[in-house]
């Protein structure tokens, strides 16, 4: 399936990161946003506020944080494409209704536009801090998917991919941009319509009277109805079975959460995207994801042209995190280079996949402004700093 | 006594068709009036005449968060406080369908108090009905926004001293268009206001107040709760279009009831068609729900 | 909807003060009342609300252990449908019993 052509504006354009990513929405069909203002992710909003009268949709600026998430899940489960979008504090505010959104498995789309935290800390500057809040901050065990995009094409380009994985895999996805990136203007290239892959919702069309909104075939992936099709189905955020209903035991807790589990643990090596350059014969490979990505090149380039073998491996998606590939290339390789706006959270789960078969470094930034290229340059070439 | 014996109901009731009978008996105590508001809102959907598909039930966390799970319908069992903004963006992406939020008085006035207030200003197009029982009941009798001062609770050991909140004043203030109050046992007159409250266009709240006998009554000495009942048959006032301002509860003491506010205000959609009518013109084509 | 209002001095319900001209026209009518035994927790509701007191509490257990309603004046049930509305457990029935229109007002 193609996109629909009401929200796709084809051509070249001059936008912000933030911008961009609100015309990849409205490219990949998201008619609905509930939202907050917050720093700096608000022109997300503004931008889907403005244009969706004239693609035909709903933009409502809700009261808070927790009701934006909870109304874009409601919105999924009428049948429409949503999305919100916030930074870090609405982000933590976020993380309960993410949790109900995995557990009633929600296609939707998060855009966390990062800054530099804790609490309300830099709300004008990055960071790249909520990487592991991301993996990790609702409660429960579940498994996730989020893509960084590093400027503002991809931001338009990952938000179509973001909702072809939720769809796909009926979970919430999260786009990790950052401040730079949300603010940065750049050209951005909106395809045609007809060149937009976009993944429909994998409804269901089986007899009215077998269906169980949570019953899986191989796939592990349940079929969706809306409400009003006349299925007359539950759902609940509580444990529950194949028919939506709650059952409060250890068996029914461990079919319910190994298989949301396993549903994306199975799909790693499909879902995950990475780009690789020059990893062949490296002996040092700069891992990176987002702005940090693009602060890396420089540093890279530097000591390619002192002779060092440096491959660069930027990660597209972050979650989940490509595990098998970190270990093989641990075998490969000396040492693997960090580089991420925060002080070490990417960081221990490539150390934990290296498994001490490589030297691991961490290129660390507290955040509030990008790393300089030189600090990254002396990780890479002598593992000081 | 057999297993089978107590599951299966000898007869077939009316209700049935409308009730996720694998589900019953359900989790309500003896005495609470819970299952007696799933009758009366079953029966405004039959007097109103509404097919079942047309409607959809969204509740939040508590005892009363668990009326999602036994109804037929399509129906949400949502995070605690949250029934609300799940049910406006149901309600926005579809707004053709009825959307019914059922909860509790701690569930929709104190975790997701912020969500009511604004909803009832935007005048979102959802029916609320607030069941209150005074107290958090599930997590075990803790006070709760509408404790009635003095009556006790787990976490008011020797009394409540916080000035509970008044839900129909509260939606009135803050824009509800239709607000009633109705005890358990005024239950025909609660099945008229559910069903004026759903054919209403717009933010239509009714409070139902019912008997919780394992909590609130225990705690209180009160009796079971048909000794709540008996309370509410002796001490309901019946006062249509009272003022908002003087239905405060207090511990044990009159209880008025009644139809308080019923008014016209365009809803939230209404309100953004018909401004962007002006803004764009023809150009606008009036939202009718983002699904296709 | 019309306002449902209170009821005035006129329509209280107090005792006629002569008998209705159509006394004889207007049948009361007659309901069957049905109790799913075993789904009653023995609210009482039922048997404290009914207007005609058809009901009494049962001397025997349910398998729950609730004493159940039982009708006692089956005679006397005008097919009002509280019991039905009011039972917080969806046990209790009334179905308007065609044959029995009922006696004369």
């Amino acid at each position: 399936m193609t996109a629909d052509p009401k929200g796709v504006l084809t051509g070249a354009h001059y936008l912000d990161g933030d911008h961009a990513a609100a015309e990849g929405a409205l490219a990949a069909g998201c008619r609905f946003l509930a939202g907050y203002p917050i720093t700096p992710s608000t022109e997300v909003a503004e931008r889907f506020a403005a244009r969706i009268p004239k693609v035909g949709g709903c933009f409502i600026q809700m009261e808070d944080e927790l009701g934006s998430m909870a109304a874009i899940l409601g919105a999924a489960w009428a049948g429409a494409k949503s999305m919100t979008v916030t930074s870090g504090p609405g982000f933590s505010l976020m993380m309960e209704n993410l949790g109900l959104g995995i557990m009633m498995e929600v296609p939707t789309v998060l855009i966390n536009v990062q800054r530099g935290g804790p609490s309300t800390g830099l709300p004008t500057l990055p960071g790249q801090a909520d990487i592991m809040q991301a993996r990790w901050g609702s409660h429960g065990d579940y498994e996730i998917i989020a893509v960084a995009p590093s400027s503002p094409q991809e931001a338009f380009d990952y938000m179509i991919m973001a909702f072809n994985f939720s769809e796909k895999y009926r979970v919430p996805t999260l786009v990790m941009m950052d401040e730079c990136v949300g603010h940065m203007t750049e050209k951005i290239v909106i395809p045609e319509p007809e060149e937009i892959e976009i993944v429909p919702r994998k409804y269901y069309d089986g007899p009215k009277e077998d269906y169980l909104p949570y019953n899986v075939d191989t796939d592990m992936i349940p079929w969706m109805v809306k409400a009003g099709d006349g299925y007359r189905f539950h759902t609940t955020g509580l444990t529950h079975d194949e028919r939506g209903y709650p059952v409060m035991n250890a068996e029914c807790q461990d079919k319910l959460v190994n298989r949301l589990l396993d549903k994306i643990r199975s799909r790693v090596d499909e879902i995950v995207v990475l780009e690789e350059d020059q990893i062949e014969g490296a002996d040092t490979v700069v891992i990176s994801y987002g702005i940090s990505s693009r602060v890396a090149i420089p540093a890279i380039e530097q000591a390619r042209a002192d002779g060092m073998k440096v491959g660069s491996l930027r990660m597209v998606t972050v979650w989940p995190f490509p595990e098998n590939r970190i270990r093989d290339l641990a075998q490969k390789i000396g040492k693997f280079v960090v580089v991420e706006l925060n002080c070490g959270q990417m960081y221990y789960e490539v150390e934990r996949a290296a498994a001490g078969n490589a030297e691991t470094l961490l290129v660390p930034h507290a955040g509030g402004w990008v790393h300089d290229s030189e600090d990254i340059y002396q990780a890479i070439k002598g593992g000081e700093r | 006594m057999t297993k089978e014996a107590t599951l299966e109901p000898e007869l077939s009731h009316p209700m049935d068709d409308l009730l996720r009978m694998d589900r019953i008996p359900h989790i309500w105590c003896p005495t609470c009036g819970l299952g007696t508001v799933v009758t009366a809102f079953a029966s405004a959907i039959e007097k109103l005449q509404l097919g079942l598909d047309d409607i959809t039930v969204v509740s939040g966390i508590g005892c009363t968060g668990r009326v999602a799970g036994y109804v037929k319908i399509d129906s949400f069992h949502t995070t605690h406080g949250r029934a609300i903004p799940f049910a406006t963006g149901l309600h926005l992406a579809n707004p053709k369908l009825k959307t019914v939020v059922i909860s509790g008085d701690g569930d929709l006035i104190s975790i997701g108090g912020n969500h009511f207030i604004h909803a009832a200003r935007r005048n979102v197009d959802l029916t609320v009905i607030c069941v209150n029982n005074f107290i958090y009941a599930m997590t075990g009798g803790q006070v709760a926004p509408t404790t009635p001062l003095t009556a006790n609770a787990s976490t008011m050991p020797y009394g409540n001293f916080e000035q509970p909140f008044s839900i129909p004043y509260l939606a009135d203030s803050c824009g509800a268009v239709y607000v009633a109050r109705w005890s358990a046992l005024h239950v025909r007159r609660l099945v008229t206001a559910i069903a004026e409250a759903i054919a209403k266009p717009g933010f239509s709240v009714v409070e139902v107040i019912s008997p919780c006998s394992t909590l609130y009554s225990r705690r209180n000495r009160l009796g079971s709760g048909l000794d709540l009942m008996r309370f509410y048959h002796d001490n309901c006032e019946i006062k249509h279009g009272a003022d908002t301002r003087e239905l405060a509860i207090g511990f044990q003491e009159k209880i008025t009831v009644g139809k308080f506010i019923d008014r016209d205000r365009p809803t939230f959609v209404e309100s953004m068609n018909n401004w962007y009518g002006k803004v764009f013109g023809d150009e606008y084509e009036p939202y009718e729900g983002s699904v296709k | 909807m019309p306002q449902d209002l209170p009821a005035g001095p006129k329509s209280t319900t107090a005792k006629y003060w002569r008998k209705p001209l159509d006394a004889d026209t207007v049948k009361v009518p007659h309901g069957e009342i049905h109790i799913v035994v075993n789904r009653c927790k023995g609210c009482l509701f039922c048997v404290e609300y009914c207007p005609r007191e058809v009901l009494e509490i049962s001397e025997d257990f349910n398998v729950k252990g609730y004493h159940f309603p039982e009708v006692s004046k089956d005679d006397a049930c005008v097919n009002c449908g509280l019991c039905e509305m009011l039972c917080p457990e969806f046990a209790i029935f009334c179905v308007l019993d065609e044959e029995e229109g009922g006696g004369e007002g």
